[in-house]
Formats: structure tokens, sequence, C-alpha cells
């Protein structure tokens, strides 16, 4: 089971992607994962129901790490480390 | 005798073109007593039928074909202004062109497109292919020409992009092209798609992707094009792989009107205008609408979402001139886009959908390979004069 957010130390940046559709959210978080620096937690708020799914995914081909996935009030967050 | 009600247009695409000719038609009256008046600004004073570039590449287009004068194509009523928009003033509510002329508006349709930032990728300019332009298609169309074999590399250098089927079109084209010249055999086409499958929209990402396996093209998901090496002819992902190439055709990143980000309506560095999804109007300012490549909507940058969007944006404006509410069957933009879809071999599919109703495209066939060519050809005659 994957930590929940008060485990996962400083978040770093919040990227509100709520409201935004596939592929919103992922390009929100690639833009934000290309800006930050290796250590960097991001923290990814997305209403859009394919972003738990195709953002995990994304984390493990790109070789990051998930932190967290919780479930809120209608939107998912999705909570990732710079790991390279 | 009340101020005239100035509406002004930056943009002679699809979208400001349109705009422009239904609102003449609705406020004829109006305009010709001198109450209301519709500009129109662009940059080059010039129509481009931009859908047509990838056919320079691909189906022997030729760019004269597809440029017409804005001013031929604009009803007599609208005034049009040839020059480059600078900055908008929002409090004097006046939008200021490079040349030093300053133009005051009432109600402000943003109409400004995207521009292709090839720039940004590094080595972009000498090692990749592109077909947004029309020299860039011209460009692509000699180097298959010369092209005898080896590794072509289709890909997306950024997201969103004008065209969302152009890439996978223009891969499947390609193939095809290699198949008659004999030079399949001795190919490989990759296609690179920067999401987690083919195509953004599920349903036609699953139209094209067992196409993609029938014609022996590598589908390659997470690929975000990070970088290009010319010394070993790869090019490289944020995700860390690593493609060799002998002919490489990129998407070049995209991005709004740089001023819109001076002028503080669109957030950088993408430039999209945070446009609400039924009125069209720009971050709640009850005077300033966009429509087309120009809005941040989750939608296709294609002149099809441009032209469903014109007559609401239309009706947005009629209302606002009168006192009301938006009303009738244009009070509120529902997502509606259409466009066509080429898989080679003379065959093509057809995209219609809107915020609720995803496509279903259907299987594809060569009547919808041929609606796509008679679209091209009667484009000028239909869309901006708003006859379909």
């Amino acid at each position: 089971m994957l930590a929940t957010a008060s485990a996962t130390g400083t978040i770093a940046r919040t990227i509100d992607a709520r409201g935004s559709y596939c592929p919103g959210p992922l390009m929100e978080l690639i833009r934000g994962i290309r800006e930050s620096q290796v250590g960097d937690v991001l923290a990814v708020l997305s209403s859009d129901r394919g972003s738990k799914i195709d953002i995990p995914k994304w984390v493990d081909k790109a070789g990051h790490r998930l932190v967290a996935l919780e479930n809120l009030d209608g939107y998912d967050r999705i909570v990732v480390e710079k790991a390279r | 005798m009340s101020p005239m009600h100035r509406v002004l247009i930056p943009g002679g695409g699809v979208g400001g073109t349109l705009t422009a000719n239904l609102l003449a038609r609705r406020l004829r009256r109006r305009i010709d007593r001198g109450e209301v008046e519709v500009v129109v600004v662009d940059a080059a004073g010039a129509h481009v039928y931009q859908p047509g570039f990838m056919y320079i590449a691909m189906g022997g287009e030729r760019a004269e074909r597809l440029q017409k004068p804005e001013r031929a194509l604009l009803d007599s009523r609208v005034r049009l202004v040839i020059g480059s928009v600078s900055r908008v003033d929002e409090v004097a509510r006046i939008v200021h062109l490079e040349d030093g002329a300053a133009l005051p508006y009432d109600q402000l349709v943003l109409a400004t497109g995207s521009r292709i930032v090839p720039e940004e990728i590094e080595h972009f300019a000498t090692e990749a292919h592109h077909f947004y332009t029309a020299d860039a298609a011209l460009r692509l169309r000699r180097a298959l020409d010369a092209f005898t074999g080896g590794r072509i590399v289709v890909g997306i250098a950024g997201m969103p992009y004008k065209c969302p089927p152009a890439p996978l079109e223009v891969a499947f084209l390609i193939e095809a092209e290699l198949r008659e010249r004999g030079l399949r055999e001795g190919s490989e086409v990759h296609f690179c798609s920067p999401i987690g499958r083919a195509f953004t929209i599920e349903s036609v990402s699953e139209m094209a992707t067992p196409i993609l396996e029938q014609k022996g093209i590598e589908l390659h998901t997470f690929f975000n094009v990070e970088g290009i090496d010319p010394a070993r002819k790869v090019v490289l992902s944020l995700e860390g792989e690593e493609l060799p190439y002998d002919l490489l055709v990129l998407v070049p990143p995209h991005k709004g009107a740089q001023f819109l980000i001076d002028s503080g309506l669109a957030p950088a560095p993408g430039g999209w205008l945070p446009t609400d999804r039924h009125t069209l109007r720009v971050g709640g300012r009850p005077n300033v609408y966009a429509l087309g490549d120009a809005t941040d909507l989750p939608l296709s940058k294609a002149g099809s979402t441009a032209h469903f969007e014109a007559p609401v944006v239309v009706e947005g404006l009629v209302a606002a001139l009168e006192g009301r509410t938006p009303s009738g069957k244009h009070a509120s933009y529902e997502g509606r886009v259409m466009c066509f879809f080429e898989v080679g071999d003379g065959k093509g599919t057809l995209l219609r959908f809107d915020y609720d109703h995803p496509p279903k495209p259907p299987k594809p066939n060569q009547l919808w390979h041929l609606g796509k060519i008679v679209f091209n050809k009667t484009y000028f005659h239909t869309v901006p004069k708003g006859r379909v």
C-alpha cells in the first residue's frame, strides 16, 4: 500500500490540474518534473479519472518514484518524487 | 445617438474570419447605420488553410493553392487592419499594434491561434522535419523523395499541438508510400506518443492501434521528446529512451501568441487563454472571448473546433450588445468537433465528438478519405464564409 500524504515529507510543489482532462494532468506533471531538482516531491491534483492509472504508469516508465496516491473528494492526489 | 460599438477580432484564421462574417450578417443593419463596427486584425492579411500543409508533403498539394487574401474572404461590412498586435490594454480597452496604431474596442474576440516554436528543441531546425508550414512540408517531401530505406521516426515534441491526428496520419501515409515505392522491406517506421497510448482520445486510440500493428509501425508510448543528438542521429526522451533515426519527423512544440502573455491575458509559458468551456469568455471577463487554437480548452486545436465555436461567440456578442443573455441553439458551446482522419491506402475515417460524447470512428473506408479531399478543395468557398 502506498504511503499517505502525511508520510510523504515536504511537497515542493502542488500542481492543481483539477478540471483539466487527459492528458492535461500528466502533461502538467511532466512540465513540473522538468522544472524540478532530483529529490523534489510534487503533488498533482486531478479530477480526470484516467490520471490515477496513466500517471503511475508514466512515473514507472520515467524512473521516478510514486510516493502516494489518494482518492479525495471528487479528485485524486498523486505524489511523485523526481528520482533522476 | 449612442457611441459606436466596436467588436475587435485579432486573428484572420478560421475562427476570426468566420466570427466576423457571421457577425456582419447578423448586425448588417446596425453596421450600415454606423452603430456597430466589426474589425479583424491580421498580421499578414492572408488566410491560410493550414491542414493542407500535410498534403504538400504527402499528397501533391501546392502552397499557392492554400492561401487567399483575407480581404477576399471577409464580408464587405468588416474592416480589415493589417498589423501585428503588441499589447492589449484592458483598462483603456485598446489593442496596440507594433506599428503604433491603437484600436479601441468594446468587445474583444481573441482568435490568435497557436504558433510553432521548434527552437525550443536544440538541433530541431537541422535534424527534424515537420509539416506545420508550407516550406517545412516541402522540405519533408524532398527528404522523402531522397529516402531509399532506413529508420523513419515520427514523433510529437510537445503538447498541445495543432491537428492531433496529423502525426498518426503522416506515419500511416509514409508507410503506405514506402510500400508503393518498394522501400518498405528495407525500412522501419516508428511512432512516438507522449502519453500511454497512440492517441489522446481512447476510442480513437483503440481504432488506430490495430492499424499501426497491421502496418508494422512500431508504437513507443510515454515518449516525450527531450532532445536530439545529431552526432549519433538519435532522438532522446524525457523517460530515458533513445531512438535512432535516418529520417526524423517531429511535431514542433506549440505556444499561444506572445502578446497574450505580455498583456496578462494568458499564463506563461504556454500562453493558452483560460476560456470558459461553454460561454467561451476569457477568465470571467464579460467582454473578452476566445476561440480556436488560442484557448486552453481540452479539445483538438483544429479549424473544426473554431468553426463550431464561432456561432456561440457571435451569439454572446450580439446578446451583450442587445442587453440580454445568450439564447437559442448557439447559446452555449458543447465541445463539438468534427475532423477527418487519414489511415493511408486511400482510406480515412471521421471523428465526431463533443464534451460528453467521445468519437465512435467508423471503419476506415475510401468515402471518408474522399470526403477529406473534397473538404480541402472547397474550404475557401464554404467554411470562412459561413456556408456550412
